[in-house]
């Protein structure tokens, strides 16, 4: 527990350090630092209507960070979550467009559940991929999600386009009936809530089941897993699916509540900022719930650095990338006595003395 | 008639290729040089970004697009050379950092060029190989960025160089065997900086091609994900960098079909035709992979490998 609590401080301290290049990095621009701090503070968590546009940011973020996260349990490094993402909106809005759905929680249930098994799918690919002929699916997942960006502006510019979108091509939006509505009257979309019920189902089967402690054996030691007869392709491939399937419903409720449609807005970058979360959160399901939200937090605050300082809007990216960097160098910094630490120096020299005559 | 249609087709999409090509050969010769090392760089993205950013700037305030050229390769190399310097901490994830650093990278480039949208900067001169036609197609599609020569020039050098110099050994040395490399007493992790901070330096002349050639202007949307596809094209091209030029070419080819079809009435497809170059690089992927093998030709360090 105390090794946990110091990793926890460790990601903290990055994040501290990075707030704090940030402000010097705004001090050049002339602004005051601790203004900058207040502001995006101010901007993120400062109010009601911050909460709002935060949680709003961090639904899909939590989606797509599972896509990351139950492969990485796997032992897969998956980066294509942006593709799943945007082929569960299309999925989403062809099946709306396409069938004469009940206009009520029974339609969207269906909508999304389009969505989840489109984005599952895609990221089987990849998976199937690895299993069937060894290929990297890291590189497979990332032009498959290239593959899926030209699918989906293929089909949306063309066959599903609604003509009466003109300056950007859209398809036909979702019917009242089949949209997703605000939390109690606020801008908060139920997104955020099934965006933390899946990360709490992901922590439960991870560590709760059988089936997840068998994923964690199969990704922690292949050995191990092929020694006591695990079925490895079989939980590979659902780690992949339920992955897949959390990017996908990603894309289907950014649709169904934020776009109302499938158009060129869905290609946010969500599913690439969805995997520094995922690297974060140490691939743990529990803790992408606030570093999804933190980052959001981030995203939100970005207007109201521009209006307030005159700084550019991309003040924030720059924000992101500075912690996102700083908090993977600290991984070097982890203590874990209780793991062996390869040893260069011994490694290297009774090397050398053999191979020299 | 069908002659001409093969013209109207024909030219601007070799014209598109050499054009769009250019940007294409230099992420993938300095993601080629990178994996070399056993590295990847997936922030090659927010090197091309920011080095593009860096070339128009230097470009504009000198006035001189070489110099612009020169700042491109300055910024690439910086850029990729704190990817290095980080990826060889100890357990830092490359893949992560390459996509974290993508974002400080394109994050870096909006903030810093933001008052650059609005202006024109001095822009490099074409080579006007089409002199001998008179044909408007034919000049107008050999109008050739004087960087892709140079680009081809940097493949065949590289090609060379990885195979008969000291340096090139000892930079594969270290992509194929971390171990056998400490043996002889090389410092694999300086090597690799090295080799990804010069990796981030051709790749900055890739960034130098999207601003200060035709259109020649920066702006947000500078990129269209070139940097992150030079990973693919390695792959496509085996991690050869002669044949580099060859999988540049074809990808900025493909990019070109979709206009080129649309200019003559055809708006089927644009962006499938887009989406061509990774379906075969998969494809390549999928005929070539044996499981339990690395892909033919791939650095044995590599951690996609392992």
């Amino acid at each position: 527990m105390p090794a946990r609590l110091a990793n926890i401080l460790l990601t903290v301290g990055a994040l501290v350090a990075a707030l704090a290049v940030f402000g010097v990095f705004a001090g050049f621009a002339g602004v005051s630092p601790v203004q900058v701090w207040m502001l995006l503070f101010k901007g993120a968590f400062g109010d009601w209507f911050a909460w709002q546009n935060t949680l709003q940011r961090a639904a899909p973020l939590m989606l797509t960070a599972l896509c990351v996260a139950l492969p990485a349990r796997a032992g897969l490094v998956v980066i294509g979550g942006e593709g799943a993402l945007v082929l569960g909106g299309l999925a989403c809005a062809a099946l709306a467009q396409a069938l004469p759905l009940p206009q009520n929680w029974l339609g969207l249930v269906l909508c999304c559940a389009a969505g989840a098994i489109a984005g599952g799918l895609w990221v089987v690919l990849a998976g199937t991929l690895r299993q069937w002929r060894g290929i990297n699916e890291t590189i497979s997942s990332l032009l498959l999600a290239y593959i899926a960006i030209g699918l989906f502006k293929h089909l949306v510019e063309g066959p599903l386009r609604d003509p009466a979108s003109l300056n950007k091509p859209s398809t036909h939006a979702l019917a009242a009936g089949l949209q997703i509505g605000g939390i109690a009257g606020s801008d908060v979309h139920w997104g955020i809530v099934l965006g933390v019920a899946a990360c709490a189902a992901a922590a439960l089967w991870l560590h709760g089941t059988t089936g997840g402690f068998a994923l964690r054996v199969v990704g922690g030691n292949p050995r191990a897993a092929q020694l006591v007869g695990l079925p490895a392709t079989r939980l590979v491939l659902l780690a992949c699916g339920l992955g897949g399937a959390a990017a996908g419903l990603a894309g289907a409720v950014e649709v169904a509540a934020v776009h109302t449609a499938a158009n060129a807005s869905l290609i946010a970058g969500y599913g690439y900022a969805g995997i520094l979360v995922s690297f974060i959160a140490r691939h743990e399901p529990i803790a992408v719930v606030p570093v999804a939200i933190l980052f959001g937090g981030f995203g939100a605050a970005g207007s109201l650095l521009q209006r307030r300082l005159g700084l550019p809007d991309a003040s924030v990216l720059v924000l992101q990338g500075i912690a996102f960097v700083l908090i993977l160098a600290s991984e070097a910094l982890r203590d874990r006595p209780w793991r062996r630490q390869p040893a260069p120096a011994v490694e290297a020299a009774p090397v050398a003395a053999v191979v020299s005559p | 008639m069908s002659l001409e249609l093969v013209s109207s087709l024909l030219f601007p999409i070799l014209g598109g290729a050499l054009r769009v090509g250019a940007p294409f050969l230099f992420v993938s010769l300095g993601e080629c040089l990178t994996e070399k090392s056993g590295r990847i760089n997936l922030g090659l993205e927010g090197v091309l970004v920011l080095s593009a950013m860096a070339a128009f700037a230097g470009s504009y305030l000198s006035g001189n697009a070489w110099l612009g050229v020169a700042a491109g390769m300055a910024a690439g190399a910086a850029l990729a050379l704190l990817h290095g310097l980080i990826c060889s901490l100890p357990r830092v994830n490359d893949i992560a950092t390459g996509i974290a650093l993508m974002l400080l990278g394109t994050g870096l480039a909006f903030y810093f060029g933001k008052p650059l949208i609005q202006p024109q900067a001095a822009q490099l001169a074409p080579i006007e190989l089409g002199g001998w036609s008179d044909s408007p197609a034919v000049r107008a599609a050999l109008q050739i960025n004087p960087l892709l020569p140079l680009g081809v020039l940097l493949a065949l050098a590289m090609g060379w160089g990885l195979a008969n110099l000291r340096a090139g050994l000892v930079v594969r040395l270290a992509g194929d065997s971390a171990d056998a490399a400490r043996a002889l007493g090389y410092r694999v992790a300086a090597i690799r900086v090295a080799a990804t901070a010069t990796g981030g330096m051709i790749a900055g002349m890739g960034g130098a091609c999207l601003t200060l050639f035709y259109p020649g202007s920066w702006n947000e949307g500078i990129s269209s994900g070139q940097g992150l596809i030079a990973v693919a094209l390695v792959i496509f091209a085996r991690w050869s960098p002669l044949r580099c030029v060859g999988a540049a070419l074809l990808f900025g080819g493909a990019g070109a079909i979709g206009p080129a079809l649309q200019s003559i009435g055809i708006g089927w497809g644009y962006h499938l035709f887009n989406a061509l170059p990774y379906l075969l690089t998969l494809a390549i992927l999928i005929v070539t992979c044996r499981p339990g093998t690395a892909a033919a030709g791939s650095p044995g360090e590599l951690l996609s490998n392992r």
